[in-house]
């Protein structure tokens, strides 16, 4: 069971109002892909991903990187129930997808990274440190159901 | 492995930092132990309190070894053999795949804050390269 102090709480939802889902979620996924090149084979039907700058600006990329973000927001709707939250998701990943959880803790320090550049010195240590433990926690119970 | 510009980028990254050295060093492992405390457990003979002098001084001999691999990134195995002889006889940290790893992320999260959107896709992925090849030279004599 895991335990979110008051303080905790507030500097995930805190922050999280002032993310641009679409931005961050399209920032963070294509951080994965050029950073992780290898992370590229499961998106080989996405098109161009010959460059960073293909990367960036590539819509299919944009696009599931706010449907992967979004779903982060459900996780925060939820800090107390991430494993109920993340059930279904963690079968799609495994018995469908087929994608190895050490990539969700690879973009979980991804999107830590771009929350910092984006935020500067608002991202205190303190911000970090509870973000580090939430991508941790998300990461985890997307893990959770394979087998 | 680090392309020519990987190197460039690192090079002028870290020209941007310009006297910063020594904040980035202690804000790096002050978050580092703050987001992953067990990291703390190797320094149990620190003041590890915000501002602490000796954070401020171990945070400045990580920068400047960071700084001199960067000065040498043709031959990072030779220009790091006595902090890869340190690390696996002496200190003996927990494989660098782990802990330099934290630290990595943090001196990102640092630069990150400090440059913003210079932080590029481009300077991000040569900063990682940069920092694993780091982890595996330290690790090279473990065993």
């Amino acid at each position: 069971m895991v335990h979110w102090t008051a303080e905790e709480k507030q500097l995930i939802t805190g922050l999280w109002a002032k993310v641009n889902v679409e931005e961050c979620g399209a920032e963070a996924l294509a951080r994965l892909l050029i950073v992780y090149p290898w992370t590229q084979r499961f998106f080989s039907n996405f098109g161009n991903l010959s460059s960073p700058t293909a990367i960036m600006g590539n819509p299919r990329v944009r696009a599931h990187g706010k449907k992967v973000l979004t779903s982060f927001g459900e996780a925060i709707k939820n800090l107390d129930n991430l494993k109920g939250t993340y059930a279904k998701l963690s079968e799609l990943h495994c018995d469908k997808l087929h994608v190895d959880p050490e990539n969700f803790r690879l973009l979980g320090d991804i999107l830590i990274i771009v929350l910092a550049a984006h935020f500067a010195k608002d991202f205190t240590p303190a911000c970090q440190a509870t973000w580090q433990k939430l991508v941790g926690l998300v990461a985890h119970a997307l893990a959770r159901k394979y087998h | 492995m680090l392309t020519a510009e990987d190197k460039k980028l690192i090079q002028q990254i870290w020209g941007k930092l310009g006297g910063a050295e020594e904040d980035v060093g202690a804000e790096t492992l002050w978050r580092m132990f703050h987001a992953y405390p067990p990291t703390k457990t190797y320094f149990p003979h620190f003041d590890l309190s915000q501002g602490s002098d000796q954070i401020r001084g171990h945070g400045k001999k990580v920068v400047a070894a960071l700084g001199t691999a960067i000065k040498n990134m043709d031959n990072l195995s030779q220009a790091l053999s006595e902090l890869s002889n340190l690390h696996a006889y002496n200190l003996r940290v927990d494989p660098p795949r782990f802990s330099l790893q934290f630290l990595a992320q943090c001196l990102q999260v640092v630069l990150a804050t400090r440059l913003g959107k210079e932080y590029s896709p481009e300077v991000h992925s040569a900063v990682d390269k940069f920092m694993s090849a780091v982890a595996s030279v330290l690790a090279e004599k473990y065993r």
